[in-house]
C-alpha cells in the first residue's frame, strides 16, 4: 500500500503530501499501528516520524483525527479513527491522509491539530452549575427512562471534530448541539438552559466555526453517529431562549446583597 | 528512613471521617484566595479536585499532557460506579460496600480509608446527577443498577458501556465552568517533568509545553497530582497508548515513597493479543459478566473447534464450577488466574491457545438478541470492529490483560504523601483498594478523592502555612529542577542511536509480563532485576529521538516516559521479590494452597511496604507502615 500523508513541520510551515510505502502489513491491524510502524522504520531510517494524534485507541477519548481518503475517521461508520482496521483497505490502495482541517482548527504538526476552540465552547457554559456538596439526593427528581436514553444519545459525543472537519462550512453545530441537547433535555439542566445555548452559540461563532446549511455530513461522519435532530433542536432552544431573554424582565439586583 | 505516619483518626471506624473534618483546620474563605495549588492531571480525580478547589476559593492552576482535558483516560472506563445507596433494597450499607472493598483487595487496604470512601461514595452520586451525568433509569425515572464482581448485591450505577465517559465529562464540565469564571488557570498540552521540594515541601513544577517545547517554573502553596497509573510498563495494556508514569516517578525521585508498587490488576476479560505489531489491548467490560457465562471447553482436543460446535456437556463453566456463590461474578484476580489456569492446562481457544470464551447464548435466549444489545451493544461493537467476529453468533474469545494498577505513591488519611505539601489522588496513590480493585470502584475512589476529600484535607495543610510563602520560580530548588528536565531531553535527543523508543517499550513489557505479570517466582523476578538494569543502560546507549526539542516532538514525549517505566518496572519486581505472599493481584507460585488459591502471610506482610529512592545505582530503602485492622479480622479470601 501507499500511504499519501500530509507533512508540515509547523503552523506556519508550507505543507505538502508526501508518499511512503506501507509494506508487511496485517489485516488486523489498526490504522493507527500501521502508522505505528511506518514512524518506527522512519525513526530508523533518521527521518523525523509523522505526528499524529491518538490516545485511548478504543474510540471514547476523541484524540485521534485523521481524515482518511477524503473522510474524517475513515471508510466505517459510526467509529473513530483508532477503530479503523487495516481490512477495510485493499493490497495496492493509495490512502491519502490528511489532518481535520478547519479554519478553528488550526495545525500544529503534520496531522495534528489545535481544538481549544472546542472546550472554549464548553467554558462558556457547556455545564450545569453544581457545586460538590449541595446536590441533592439523586432519586429526589425522577427522570423519564426516554428522556435520560435521548440525553444519552447525545452525551456520547467524544470531542473528536469529525462534525467540524466534515463540514464545507466547517460549522460545529452537532457538537453545540449535543451537549446543549444533553443537558437541556435534563430537569437538572433548565436553570441555565437559556444561558447556556445562548452563550455557547456566542462563543461558537466567535471562534471561527461555519454556519449550518443541513446537509448533514456532520452526523454522517460522526463516530458517535449523534444524530442532527439535536441541530433542530437548539435551533428552536436558541430561538426561545433569544426571545426570552429579549422580553424577560432583569432583577434590579443580581448579586444578593445580604447581610 | 522516611517517616510513614498514617494519621488515622481514633475512635470507631464509622466516626472517623465526621471527626476528622471537625478536628482539621480551615482556612477562612477571604484567605483561600492567597493560596495557589497546582493540580497535574484531569482525569476524574484532577478535575473534580481543581473544580471544587476553585469553587471553594483557592487559586487552581491545572496542568494535563493531553489537548484538553477531556481526554483524561477515565474517560475510558467502561462499566459502572459503585455507591451504597441500596436503591435495590438489597441489603446494600456503608458497611457492606466497606466490607466488600476491604475483602475484594485482599486485606492489604488501609481500613479507615475504604470505610471513608464507602460512606461518600453516596455522596458522589448525588453530584453526578446534578451535573447533569446521563445514568441508567428504570421507567419510573429512578436510577437503575446493576452488579460487578466482588459484591452480592447490585450496588452499581452505569451509563450504557460509558460510564467513565459520562462521570468524567461530568467532572470535565465543572473544570470548565471554572476556567471560563477565571477560577482555573488551565494548562493543556503541558507535562509535568519534575516536582519542586524547597525545604521539605513540594512547593512547585516544572512544565513542558508539548506544542513549543518550552520549559516554565510554577510555584505553589500546595502539589496535588492526580496522574493516574502505570500499568502502561507492560506496554501492552488496556490504558490509553500516553498513560505515563512519569509525573509520580519524578516526585518519587524527588523523596515521595512509593507504595506496594507490585499490586497489579490484571483484568480477565480483555480481547486477547493478536501480533506483535499491536499497541494495545481492549477491555470487554467487567459488566458483560452480570448475563454472559465464561467457558473453556473440557477437552484439549476441543480447543480449536469452533465453539458453536462445541455440546454443552464439553463445556467446562470453570468460574461457576469453582466459585458457584460468586459464579462469573468473581473478583478479577480470582478470575484472572482461572482462566490462566485453564490455557496453562492446554485448554484455551483461538489460535495463540490463550483465550477462553464469553457466551451470551443464554443471556440472549433469555432477553432476545435486542434486550443484550440494549444492556451491551457498544460492547459487542467494540469486539466485531476489532475481531471481525460478531459476539452475538459466536462467544467472545477473552483473556486477562493488565488494566490498572492499586500500588502508587504512598499517602496517609489526608492523601498527603510523605513530603508535605504533596497530595496524591485516584490511581496515582495506593491507599484504598489493597491488593486488588473491585470493578467500578476506580470511578468511585477517584471521584471520592477529588470532590470530597481533598475539598478539606488539604485545608488542613494550607493553614499551617503562610500565606504567600510560596517560594519565587527564581529559587536555587526551581533552577536545578529545570536544569534537570533539559538535561533529560538534550541526553535523548543527542544520544542518536540505532533504535526506537517502541523497540525499548516492547522488551520491558515482555520482561515484566513474562516475569511480573499474573504469576510471579522467586527465579523470574530475580533474572528480570538482571535484565532490566541492562535494558536501562541499552536504552540510553542506543535509543534513537529523532528531531528537536523546541516543537512537538512525539517521540521525546515517549523517550522520557519508557525511561520512567523501564526504572519504574525494576521496583516492581524488587517489590514483589520481597513480598513472600500471594496476596490478590500480586501471586508468587511458592504461596498458594493446593487449589492454586492465594496463601497470604498477614504476621510477616500484613504491610504497606513504600519504597524510598536512594539514587539510582543504589538499592532503594523499604519502609513499612503496619496495616493495624481495628475492625475487621483478616482471614481467607473465599467465594466459593
Amino acid at each position: 500500500m501507499t500511504l499519501r500523508v500530509w507533512r508540515q513541520a509547523g503552523p506556519k510551515a508550507l505543507g505538502q503530501f508526501k508518499d511512503y510505502a506501507a509494506k508487511d502489513l496485517n489485516s488486523n491491524m489498526s490504522f493507527l499501528e500501521m502508522l505505528d510502524v511506518v514512524n518506527d522504520e522512519l525513526t530508523l531510517k533518521g527521518e523525523v516520524p509523522i505526528a499524529f494524534a491518538h490516545d485511548c485507541r478504543e474510540g471514547i477519548c476523541g484524540t485521534c483525527s485523521l481524515t482518511i481518503n477524503g473522510k474524517p475517521h475513515g471508510p466505517g461508520k459510526g467509529i473513530a479513527t483508532c477503530q479503523t482496521y487495516m481490512r477495510s483497505f485493499h493490497d495496492g490502495d493509495i490512502i491519502v491522509v490528511e489532518p481535520f482541517r478547519a479554519a478553528a482548527f488550526p495545525l500544529i504538526k503534520d496531522l495534528v491539530v489545535d481544538r481549544t476552540s472546542f472546550d472554549k465552547i464548553m467554558q462558556a457554559g457547556g455545564f450545569i452549575t453544581a457545586r460538590a456538596g449541595s446536590a441533592p439526593e439523586a432519586n429526589a427528581a425522577p427522570v423519564p427512562k426516554g428522556v435520560s436514553d435521548l440525553a444519552m444519545d447525545a452525551a456520547q459525543c467524544i470531542g473528536c471534530g469529525a462534525c467540524v472537519a466534515a463540514c464545507k462550512n466547517a460549522s460545529a453545530m452537532l457538537f453545540v448541539s449535543a451537549k446543549v441537547g444533553h443537558l437541556g433535555l435534563l430537569p437538572q439542566g433548565q436553570a441555565e438552559r437559556d444561558r447556556r445555548v445562548l452563550a455557547m452559540v456566542h462563543t461558537m461563532d466567535e471562534e471561527g466555526f461555519g454556519n449550518c446549511t443541513n446537509q448533514y455530513e456532520c452526523s454522517a461522519a460522526c463516530p458517535k453517529t449523534i444524530s442532527h435532530d439535536f441541530i433542530a433542536r437548539m435551533n428552536r432552544d436558541y430561538l426561545g431562549a433569544t426571545l426570552r431573554s429579549a422580553f424577560q424582565p432583569e432583577a434590579a439586583s443580581s448579586d444578593g446583597g445580604g447581610a | 528512613m522516611a517517616t510513614l505516619d498514617s494519621k488515622i483518626p481514633s475512635g470507631p471506624l464509622a466516626d472517623k471521617w465526621r471527626k476528622h473534618k471537625v478536628d482539621i483546620k480551615l482556612v477562612n474563605p477571604a484567605n483561600k484566595r492567597k493560596y495557589e495549588v497546582i493540580v497535574v492531571g484531569a482525569g476524574l480525580a484532577g478535575s473534580s479536585a481543581a473544580s471544587s478547589l476553585a469553587d471553594m476559593g483557592y487559586k487552581v492552576k491545572c496542568f494535563v499532557f493531553h489537548d484538553s482535558p477531556r481526554r483524561a483516560h477515565s474517560i475510558a472506563a467502561q462499566g459502572g460506579i459503585n455507591a451504597a445507596k441500596n436503591y435495590q433494597n438489597d441489603g446494600d450499607s456503608v458497611y457492606r460496600l466497606f466490607y466488600d472493598t476491604i475483602k475484594g483487595g485482599d486485606y492489604r487496604a488501609r481500613e479507615a480509608n475504604v470505610h471513608r470512601l464507602a460512606e461518600v461514595s453516596a455522596n458522589i452520586i448525588d453530584q453526578c446527577v446534578a451535573q447533569g451525568v446521563p445514568f441508567a433509569r428504570e421507567y419510573g425515572g429512578l436510577l437503575a443498577n446493576r452488579s460487578f464482581g466482588g459484591a452480592q448485591v447490585s450496588r452499581t450505577f452505569y451509563a450504557r458501556g460509558q460510564t467513565g465517559q459520562q462521570l468524567l465529562l461530568g467532572a470535565y464540565s465543572a473544570l470548565s465552568r471554572t476556567v471560563g469564571q477565571g477560577l482555573v488557570e488551565l494548562h493543556t498540552n503541558s507535562e509535568m517533568l519534575d516536582l519542586v521540594v524547597v525545604n521539605g515541601h513540594a512547593k512547585g513544577v516544572i512544565i513542558r509545553d508539548l506544542v513549543t517545547g518550552a520549559i516554565t517554573r510554577h510555584t505553589a502553596d500546595a502539589v496535588i497530582l492526580a496522574t493516574g497509573g502505570y500499568g502502561n510498563v507492560f506496554n501492552l495494556s488496556t490504558y490509553a497508548r500516553q498513560s505515563n508514569a512519569t509525573a509520580i516517578w519524578r516526585a518519587y525521585k524527588r523523596g515521595a515513597c512509593m507504595a506496594n508498587p507490585c499490586y497489579t490488576q490484571i483484568h480477565p476479560t480483555c480481547i486477547p493479543v493478536s501480533g506483535d505489531y499491536q499497541s494495545k489491548l481492549t477491555l470487554m467490560s467487567e459488566s458483560l459478566r452480570n448475563d454472559g457465562r465464561i467457558w473453556a471447553p473440557k477437552k484439549k482436543d476441543d480447543a480449536k473447534k469452533d465453539p458453536n460446535t462445541i455440546s454443552e456437556a464439553d463445556r467446562d463453566y470453570f468460574l461457576e464450577r469453582l466459585y458457584p456463590s460468586f459464579g462469573n461474578l468473581a473478583p478479577r484476580d480470582i478470575a484472572s488466574r482461572a482462566a490462566k489456569r485453564v490455557c496453562d492446562e492446554g485448554r484455551g481457544a483461538g489460535a495463540s491457545g490463550l483465550g477462553v470464551y464469553l457466551d451470551f447464548s443464554d443471556a440472549i435466549r433469555r432477553l432476545g438478541e435486542n434486550g443484550v444489545r440494549e444492556r451491551y451493544g457498544n460492547l459487542f461493537d467494540i469486539y466485531h470492529e476489532i475481531t471481525a467476529e460478531s459476539g452475538y453468533k459466536t462467544p467472545m474469545r477473552i483473556y486477562p490483560a493488565v488494566h490498572y494498577t492499586m500500588g502508587g505513591l504512598w499517602v496517609d488519611y489526608n492523601l498527603m504523601s510523605n513530603v508535605p505539601g504533596l497530595f496524591v489522588l485516584g490511581e496515582a496513590n495506593f491507599s484504598d483498594h489493597g491488593a486488588n480493585r473491585l470493578g467500578a470502584s476506580a470511578l468511585m475512589q477517584g471521584l471520592a478523592d477529588g470532590y470530597f476529600v481533598i475539598p478539606y484535607t488539604v485545608g488542613d495543610y494550607l493553614a499551617g502555612q503562610k500565606a504567600g510563602s510560596r517560594p519565587s520560580i527564581d529559587a536555587a530548588e526551581f533552577k536545578a529542577a529545570e536544569e534537570n528536565v533539559t538535561g533529560m531531553s538534550k541526553r535523548f535527543l543527542g544520544t542518536k542511536g540505532k533504535q526506537p523508543v517502541s523497540h525499548f517499550h516492547k522488551r520491558l513489557g515482555k520482561i515484566m509480563w513474562d516475569h511480573c505479570g499474573m504469576a510471579r517466582t522467586k527465579e523470574g523476578l530475580e533474572s528480570a532485576l538482571q535484565k532490566l538494569p541492562a535494558l536501562r543502560e541499552e536504552f540510553h546507549a542506543t535509543v534513537n529521538v529523532p528531531g528537536s526539542g523546541d516543537t512537538l516532538n512525539q517521540s521525546l514525549e515517549q523517550a522520557g516516559r519508557v525511561a520512567d517505566f523501564i526504572e519504574l518496572g525494576e521496583l516492581m519486581c524488587r517489590d514483589a521479590l520481597t513480598r513472600e505472599e500471594s496476596c490478590g493481584g500480586h501471586f508468587r507460585e511458592e504461596h498458594q494452597y493446593p487449589d492454586g488459591e492465594c496463601k497470604r502471610d498477614d504476621e510477616k506482610y500484613g504491610h504497606v511496604a513504600a519504597w524510598e529512592f536512594q539514587g539510582l545505582d543504589k538499592a532503594p530503602v523499604r519502609n513499612v507502615e503496619a496495616l493495624n485492622y481495628e475492625f475487621v479480622k483478616m482471614s481467607v479470601r473465599n467465594y466459593k
